[in-house]
């Protein structure tokens, strides 16, 4: 009893349809009842605009090497030191945001287009089309996601745009899987049925009836996927895939920087660990965040 | 339910983890025939010639139909062949086989250490919602995901290493001055123990200790997650509630009643760790330079030396499998629906 | 009473925190229970009734809190023991049965091992011991075979059986107090009546108090001593049951009484006098008019079979009986009836009867194995039913639901829902145009205009189930099948809804094809009435002759189990 009131209240508070200015109160309120979403906004916020206006906020040029300024720590000049060839560490890591954000986002919203499509039509039809698309899905995660990822990058080549593709291609299973889930569970709901006794053409009761409805546990999927992109496509420049020097990026970065670890230059490999362990984490929270809003229930 | 029952459905897995397998083999034989680019011109490598390249791709079978060219690589798989390194010059196989051991005993030694912490920590965290150790569950799993293990990794070898000097340098398994102990499971450490050599064993656990706790941070999120969340579900549910309204003790509920159902999504969600886990151990190994198939894998990508990588792809595909089929005949034993409702 | 009551609730307040404050769900309620007595607490949901019963035993939620009141059990006071104290209460002196029983058991653990646990829990056993006395204990609670049933898990059994296995659960240690948390909710009506007399005869020869809280007025009445009914929190009256349906002091008790539906009384009797209005005249059938008017539906030897060892994937039709598994599953087996233009007929069963794929493949959601439909003369079965979503007779061939919430995409307003057919198959394009008709449907089904504009949860259940007929009703069906419309709403909405449907099919002259597992009700809208076992028709004819003078056991045996208010 106390359960129902409770899952009446939930549904209340969701309400992403009731028209924009609602959608802004809805918002305002979820922000200031949890300050931890609203840090996840801000931190989304900085990231945002690195990744827009970084190269022309940043003090120095992030490829101008200097050879009187090797490996400086931090200073006033240089915030986060210098690196090997002297070129300034802070700059390189704002001017990072871009690139590391544009494959992971990029990658995501491959994604999220193949696997919602090829999930909620593997979901609502049943059949072979679900032979088809679970099998495709079992492949995929019958290897170890990274480890595919690392063989794709090698058999189509180090690009990085090889890279979108084999980070798209090892989350697909997660965007379809999830997306069928949301699908056969309401294929034979009351409103999906009560759509094609209106008249509804399959295809149409799916786009209109069955995927706007799956669409934001989806979405907080998403954003708890970005983060792991970030990680993965970060992964691959680390092992040398992708990203190529001079090309300033965060895994890259850490990878040059980890030489200089053991012999005590920390600055190299720590700012763009931090700005990628900062990214990651952002996405993170924000899908809790999302996932609070979603679904009150499904905390964990 | 009847045991010949459980002995079929084990069988149905296994049967079941067929597909996955001809999926790998599939997918492996793409990457290294069916994409752009001429096969034989990667397989010769950068220094290679045209006549060498002609030889290649006449060994190789590429002058063939791909049918054709999946059989004979079908038939090369059977006899073990994953070709010849072009860096070390060694057959690929031999290479995966003699660095398999370190690459296990990495992943196996860290798999134990997170699931030690990640499951108690996730249980208290469920019994005692919005305690300071459901804020700490909740942080280490926050930062567990949001950590790169790579730099993970590196921040532990900074401080152990060369701040504080109580870890050994990342270089491998083993100093260099040491001899590895006579081999018998590949595991320096159950190996040292073997030959009573306790020199050697707490070497080789000093250098095993920061790679596996990197690998552990990383793969203790999903567990403890996974766990909290399994039982503050099934601290909710309708069973739970009968067996306290029946008087039953704290602990009865607790451990009989709710940790054993939690424990059922949790098994399932070690296969996911388990993809993580030897995804993140490529990473670790290049840290901490540990010989294991990781970074030969990397070592061999920096060279373009493809069959090295395709072998470790392969290799790696056929342990999880391998993995995979562990977890779910153990989800059979332990779950009795499993095959009893059609 | 001179005697100190058994379980004494005084002043009790429990209250939730949730997101948006605190709230109160249970409001200073008393309520006594005498040594050896049945008490009902009845009330519609959101009364309170389960929470007050959890409180007892103090096994509410953790959000829940006892804010005020005293709860004392024969001296001790239970609303501030601590909880070792309330481990030997609980199981051992007041135990509790629950509905979903099926959930209530522990999925993974033998059902013997179960009950088991509480035996040696509270030192009624041994683990040596144990064994025998559970299999006693299996054979108390009338389980077929308990030497084997003993080592059974919950999933091989059914739903009646584990409700027989939470009793033995509860029993087991003899306690002095028995709380029933709406036991039979969810059961068939047979099994209904099997488990409430085994709980009856067991705790009367036991001499324990029963406290039954139930939704379900006719229920209580008929096994309950004194009856508590609660409404929003609070307990409006405490009467004697005999006394409550003759002469309830409280107008809420009164309207709730008045709603349940129960032999003798017609269908504008369930609602408050004041709002009664005069019963549309009713169309009569017979022979002549039958043959001068062909049937609206004809449905000939229709049967749907479902491979073997196929789950089947069709929600409407629920597991099937374990027997069935093993050989193709007819789901219905060979039915053939008419449905009479302007004729509302009753097909009624127990879960698993076929009904409710009966009226999918009459609706056309799903393909028949084999059998015609006719429906106004045209053969409908022969077009598939991924086809006849753009069939012209979709529209004349509309399906209210069971559950009004399901039934309405979350996403649609009221006001879109409706429209929806009016768009697609109405061949109505103008927002104008369908926005008039639309407030024509909605005055035509009462729902004030004003909440056409909301959305599914915005509005309350019987609201939902007003949306859903206007729905049905947009494109002036010729048949509706009405699957279970009342099922899932409170009985003072049910009374709304039924008498809605009564003054609609008076209106628009549209026959119904009402799917019900409930006999009284199915009485109060049908002239005729189907009765289905096993995916076969059993019996069939005029309403008020087959519930008279059925003609055969099985019908027999539905009518006896439903429960009988005393009048």
């Amino acid at each position: 009893m106390q359960r129902n009131s409770a899952s009446e209240a939930g549904s209340a508070r969701r309400d992403p349809r009731r028209g924009r200015s609602t959608w802004l109160r809805h918002l305002h309120h979820v922000v200031t009842s949890n300050p931890v979403t609203l840090i996840a906004f801000l931190l989304l916020g900085i990231l945002l605009l690195a990744a827009i206006a970084g190269p022309s906020l940043v003090p120095y040029d992030p490829l101008a090497t200097s050879s009187r300024m090797q490996l400086k720590p931090p200073s006033w000049q240089h915030w986060f030191g210098t690196d090997q060839l002297g070129r300034d560490v802070f700059s390189r890591v704002v001017v990072a945001a871009r690139l590391d954000l544009m494959i992971s986002v990029a990658a995501v919203a491959l994604s999220f287009v193949a696997g919602a499509t090829l999930g909620s039509l593997a979901g609502y039809f049943g059949g072979w089309t679900d032979r088809v698309v679970g099998r495709l899905c079992d492949t995929i995660m019958a290897f170890p996601l990274f480890v595919l990822a690392m063989g794709i990058v090698a058999a189509l080549g180090n690009t990085i745009e090889n890279i979108v593709y084999a980070t798209a291609i090892i989350n697909l299973p997660f965007y379809a899987r999830m997306a069928r889930a949301e699908a056969s569970i309401r294929r034979n709901a009351g409103f999906v049925q009560a759509a094609r006794l209106s008249g509804n053409s399959d295809l149409r009761t799916l786009a209109v009836h069955v995927f706007p409805n799956a669409l934001p546990p989806m979405m907080v999927q998403a954003s708890l996927n970005m983060g792991w992109a970030i990680l993965n496509a970060a992964g691959l420049s680390f092992i040398g895939l992708g990203v190529r020097p001079p090309t300033p990026e965060w895994g890259i970065m850490v990878a040059e920087g980890a030489n200089y670890i053991v012999s005590g230059e920390w600055w190299l490999a720590l700012f763009p660990g931090l700005a990628l362990m900062l990214a990651v984490f952002t996405f993170n929270l924000l899908g809790d965040g999302l996932r609070d809003i979603v679904d009150p229930q499904r905390r964990t | 339910m009847a045991r010949s029952s459980k002995l079929a459905i084990v069988g149905g897995r296994l049967a079941e983890a067929l597909p996955a397998l001809i999926g790998i083999i599939v997918v492996t034989f793409l990457l290294t025939r069916a994409l752009p680019g001429d096969p034989a011109v990667q397989f010769a490598g950068p220094a290679a010639d045209a006549k060498s390249i002609a030889e290649i791709r006449k060994s190789l079978g590429l002058d063939r139909s791909l049918p054709e060219q999946f059989v004979i690589y079908l038939g090369q798989l059977a006899s073990g062949d994953l070709g010849q390194s072009i860096s070390t010059g060694q057959p690929v196989l031999n290479e995966l086989v003699t660095r398999l051991p370190a690459s296990l005993e990495l992943t196996l030694a860290a798999l134990l250490l997170s699931i030690t912490i990640a499951l108690p920590l996730g249980i208290l965290a469920a019994t005692r919602p919005d305690t300071w150790i459901d804020h700490l569950c909740r942080l280490v799993t926050t930062a567990g995901v949001s950590l790169p293990t790579f730099f993970t990794g590196l921040a532990l070898v900074y401080v152990f290493y060369y701040l504080l000097g109580i870890a050994p340098a990342p270089m491998g398994r083993l100093d260099i001055v040491m001899l590895p102990p006579p081999t018998v499971t590949g595991f320096y450490t159950l190996d040292a123990l073997i030959a009573a050599d306790p020199a050697t064993f707490r070497a080789a656990l000093a250098q095993l200790v920061l790679p596996a706790t990197t690998l552990a941070l990383f793969t203790l999120a999903p567990i403890a997650r996974m766990t909290r969340g399994a039982m503050l579900q099934v601290l909710g549910s309708d069973f739970v509630r009968t067996a306290r309204a029946a008087g039953l003790s704290g602990r009865t509920v607790l451990l009989t009643y709710a940790l054993r159902n939690a424990l059922l999504p949790v098994i399932t969600t070690l296969g996911m760790v388990f993809s993580f886990t030897l995804g993140a151990n490529v990473l670790v190994e290049k840290v901490f330079a540990w010989p294991g198939i990781g970074s030969y894998a990397i070592e061999a990508l920096v060279v373009s030396d493809y069959a090295a990588v395709q072998g470790f792809v392969l290799a790696m595909a056929l342990l999880f499998v391998t993995l995979n089929l562990v977890i779910d005949i153990v989800y059979t034993l332990v779950d009795p629906r499993v095959g009893g409702e059609g | 009473m001179t005697t100190a009551p058994l379980l004494d609730v005084e002043g009790l307040t429990v209250s939730f925190a949730t997101r948006n404050g605190t709230v109160t769900a249970v409001k200073d309620v008393s309520i006594a229970v005498a040594k050896g007595e049945t008490v009902g607490i009845v009330g519609e949901s959101g009364s309170g009734k389960s929470v007050t019963s959890y409180a007892v035993l103090r096994i509410l939620d953790r959000a829940g809190r006892i804010a005020a009141g005293s709860i004392t059990y024969s001296g001790i006071a239970l609303a501030d023991a601590d909880e070792s104290a309330l481990q030997d209460i609980r199981g051992r002196e007041i135990s509790m049965i629950f509905q979903n029983p099926r959930a209530a058991l522990n999925p993974i653990r033998r059902v013997g091992q179960q009950i088991e646990d509480v035996l040696v829990q509270h030192a009624q056993a041994t683990r040596a011991t144990a064994r025998d006395k559970a299999i006693d204990l299996l054979r108390l609670v009338r389980i077929n075979d308990p030497e084997s049933r003993h080592s059974s898990y919950p999933f091989e059994l059914s739903g009646g059986m584990c409700q027989r296995i939470v009793i033995a659960i509860a029993l087991a240690c003899e306690p002095r107090l028995l709380i029933a948390d709406e036991p039979t909710t969810g059961l068939d009506v047979t099994t209904q009546k099997a488990v409430m007399e085994l709980v009856r005869e067991l705790t009367r020869a036991r001499g324990m108090a029963t406290l039954l809280i139930t939704h379900d007025l006719g229920l209580a009445a008929e096994y309950c001593d004194r009856i508590v009914v609660m409404e929003k929190g609070r307990v409006v009256e405490t009467a004697p049951a005999t006394r409550i349906f003759r002469a309830a002091a409280d107008p809420y008790t009164q309207r709730l009484m008045q709603a349940t539906p129960r032999p003798g009384v017609g269908v504008r009797e369930l609602l408050p006098a004041e709002v009664r209005t005069a019963m549309p005249p009713r169309a009569k059938f017979n022979d002549e008019t039958a043959c001068e008017h062909p049937p609206v539906l004809a449905v000939s030897d229709l049967v749907k079979a479902y491979p073997k060892g196929s789950p089947g994937g069709w929600a409407f039709w629920r597991k099937p009986p374990p027997e069935a598994t093993e050989v193709a599953f007819r789901a219905v087996d060979g039915i053939s009836f008419n449905v009479a233009s302007g004729e509302s007929v009753g097909l009624v069963g127990e879960s698993g009867c076929g009904k409710s794929t009966t009226s999918a493949m009459v609706m056309r959601l799903i393909d028949q194995t084999s059998g015609t439909i006719l429906f106004d003369g045209k053969d409908i079965g022969a077009v598939p039913s991924s086809d006849f979503a753009r069939h012209p007779d979709r529209g004349r061939l509309q399906l209210v639901f069971q559950d009004p919430t399901d039934s309405l995409n979350p996403r649609f307003t009221a006001a879109r829902a409706i429209a929806d057919p009016l768009h697609r198959l109405g061949g109505i394009t103008r927002a104008d145009e369908a926005r008039t008709k639309v407030e024509l449907l909605a005055r035509q089904v009462g729902l004030p205009l004003d909440l056409l504009d909301r959305f599914p949860h915005q509005l309350s259940g019987g609201q939902k189930a007003r949306v859903g007929i206007a729905r049905a009703i947009a494109l002036s069906p010729k048949l509706v099948v009405l699957d279970e419309p009342t099922a899932a709403l409170d009985v003072s909405v049910q009374a709304v809804v039924l008498n809605l449907l009564v003054d609609l099919r008076a209106e628009l002259g549209m026959s119904y094809l009402f799917v019900s597992h409930d006999l009284n009700v199915v009485r109060l809208l049908c002239d005729r009435v189907i009765v289905m076992q096993r995916g076969r028709i059993v019996e069939q004819g005029e309403t008020e002759a087959v519930m008279q003078s059925p003609r055969e056991a099985y019908t027999r045996e539905l009518l006896a189990a439903a429960p009988r208010p005393p009048v």
